[in-house]
């Protein structure tokens, strides 16, 4: 059997104000490469929190994160960086796209901490941007860009390090309807050639379209669902 | 597991790369913030330069000038009124080792006007006074138009004017043989004398020859004022001995000067003034770091959500505050590159209008650019610490 992408054991994240949240509780989950899920529940449900703690932006309050075989707990907080710029790649609901650049440099911003040169990583933004459907659009600046090609642009930029996990964030959260679809097939297609995929997502009809549903409800998992394959 | 696995590393050109992001989507902010270093090494560097420019200029006129000319002089005698130097005192002047020429002037109880009919008492303050051909060259003049007293107009009755009498009596040239009316006779302009810088007195003088002064002004005084050329290693020793040597009998009634003194004076004031200045340059450069301190602070606070995607992306605290620390030291190396153009486009502007060589110390200029950059990176250290102690997941709650 292969390493999970990602595992979760027994993860609480408790935030120490009066009186204590307790954002995240006891949750176990494991992510196998290739697959696509939704992480969907309400506002406050812990969604944001597990997101943070997925991406090792956030350590646990307790239980054991491990990331393609590597668990957290053993990594400095500049070896977590370097984890994230080999492993992980991360899709936000407000896309954080440089507004001076343009889409190529911002793909290529995905490989900054990689030590890569410049030159190398552009040739590979290209790539990515052909991949997302943007390879007309290489020189705009984030500014002449739709919602929904700048939220392309970072798609590509998550994915152009060819990472081992992607996370999005409401990625469909600043975009209309038919964007939105249009955007989630983008994910379904990614993942189709092989991206492992985590959605965060309080939108339901979304969650429902993808293969696995995990529902969160007050910091813990309510349901784990996998569809059959059609 | 092994600790070293995972890296993130970024390429140092992009380094200076994303330092400029914050320069590129807001350079109004980034000129302005800029603009008080580039004064206040502006201002420095074009002190500086002055400075340095005013007194290459002083070295060149001192040696233009020579500074072994010694004026001997009567002082004021304790309780005996207006000394007078003694008639032989020339001659015993001349007679010192190192000394290499002397001349003299005599005041004369004469008047100079450009007519007969020109009021008594509108002298123009222009001193007559009796010399002789060596005077010249002595006190190293020059002439404007016409000739020096020479041994043929020594005994007659012609004048050589300096160049502030001659202005004063309106005569410019010798075209048409000017004269004037000099003591109740008509004198005959023979030459104009170029101004003298260390001898603003004789500028302003109408000099007759001494035979000319005993026969036509009945002129008898002692020499009034002992110019005299040393050897320029002697000097100082020379000027010692001159006192017992004119009035052996009266030393202390003897003022011996230098007047390239007077220069090297003024330009020592001029010292202080250049320090005034360079402190209120550095003055300028504090208030510019603490501007460009308060726009990275600034900018830290507007940029969270950047800070938080690089460190999203794999930028460590480290990449994350040296991003920040680059990008104030650019903005203050830019700042401090403008000044140092600045400076010396003042100092070439002004030294230009003076008809001085440009000269900027190599020191202000790389001391400037070095000296701005300390400030920016000093003045980013705390916003860089500030974006570098931001947790990622508190920079991307926006």
């Amino acid at each position: 059997m292969t390493t999970p992408v990602l595992q979760l054991k027994n993860v609480s994240k408790v935030y120490p104000t009066t009186p204590p949240v307790k954002a995240v509780q006891d949750v176990d989950l494991t992510v196998e490469a290739g697959e696509l899920l939704a992480l969907v529940g309400p506002s406050g449900s812990g969604k944001s929190t597990m997101l943070h703690i997925m991406g090792t932006l956030d350590r646990p309050t307790s239980g054991e994160v491990t990331i393609v075989g590597h668990s957290v707990s053993d990594l400095s907080d500049a070896e977590l960086s370097g984890l994230r710029s080999a492993h992980i790649g991360f899709v936000f609901q407000a896309f954080y796209l440089l507004t001076g650049y343009s889409a190529l440099d911002n793909v290529a911003d995905g490989l900054l901490y990689t030590g890569m040169s410049l030159d190398d990583r552009r040739a590979r933004a290209r790539e990515a941007l052909a991949t997302v459907g943007l390879a007309h659009r290489l020189e705009h600046v984030a500014t002449q860009l739709s919602g929904g090609e700048r939220q392309r642009v970072a798609i590509a930029r998550a994915i152009v390090g060819e990472h081992s996990l992607v996370l999005a964030d409401e990625p469909t959260g600043n975009l209309d309807t038919q964007t939105s679809e249009s955007i989630v097939d983008l994910l379904r297609d990614l993942n189709r050639a092989g991206t492992t995929i985590v959605v965060v997502t309080h939108d339901l009809e979304i969650a429902e379209s993808l293969p696995r549903i995990v529902r969160l409800r007050d910091g813990s998992i309510e349901s784990d669902r996998t569809k059959k394959p059609v | 597991m092994s600790n070293g696995e995972f890296r993130s590393s970024i390429h140092p050109s992009d380094l200076v790369r994303t330092a400029t992001v914050g320069l590129r989507t807001r350079p109004m902010r980034a000129a302005l913030s800029a603009l008080g270093i580039m004064i206040g090494i502006g201002a420095m560097v074009a002190v500086l330069g002055l400075s340095e420019s005013s007194k290459a200029e002083l070295l060149d006129q001192l040696e233009r000038l020579g500074t072994n000319l010694l004026t001997v002089e009567a002082g004021i005698g304790i309780g005996r009124g207006v000394a007078e130097l003694p008639n032989e005192s020339i001659e015993m002047v001349g007679r010192i080792g190192p000394v290499e020429a002397t001349s003299f002037v005599s005041d004369v109880a004469a008047n100079v006007y450009r007519t007969d009919l020109i009021p008594v008492s509108q002298t123009g303050a222009i001193s007559v006074k009796a010399t002789e051909p060596e005077l010249l060259e002595t006190v190293g003049g020059t002439m404007a138009a016409g000739v020096f007293l020479d041994d043929a107009t020594v005994t007659y009755p012609a004048v050589v004017l300096g160049a502030v009498a001659a202005e004063r009596l309106g005569i410019d040239s010798l075209v048409g043989s000017p004269m004037v009316w000099l003591g109740e006779k008509w004198f005959a302009v023979s030459g104009i004398m170029t101004t003298l810088q260390l001898h603003p007195d004789l500028d302003r003088s109408a000099l007759v020859g001494q035979s000319t002064a005993e026969t036509f002004l009945d002129h008898e005084g002692p020499p009034t004022v002992i110019y005299v050329r040393a050897k320029p290693e002697d000097v100082l020793a020379v000027a010692d001995v001159i006192p017992a040597t004119a009035n052996p009998e009266f030393p202390d009634q003897v003022e011996v000067a230098r007047p390239t003194d007077a220069l090297e004076a003024a330009e020592a004031a001029d010292d202080t003034l250049t320090a005034l200045f360079l402190g209120l340059g550095a003055v300028a450069l504090l208030v510019g770091g603490v501007g460009i301190a308060n726009v990275m602070v600034i900018s830290v606070l507007e940029r969270r959500s950047e800070i938080g995607l690089r460190r999203a992306l794999g930028a460590t605290r480290r990449h994350i505050s040296s991003q920040f620390l680059a990008e104030s030291s650019i903005l203050a190396g830019a700042g401090g590159l403008a000044g140092v153009v600045l400076g010396v486009g003042i100092t070439a502007a002004w030294a230009f209008y003076r008809g001085w060589d440009t000269l900027v110390p190599l020191v202000a200029v790389i001391g400037g650019v070095v000296a701005a950059l300390t400030i920016g990176a000093v003045a980013g250290l705390y916003p860089a610490l500030r974006a570098a102690r931001l947790s990622p997941t508190e920079a991307l709650r926006s």
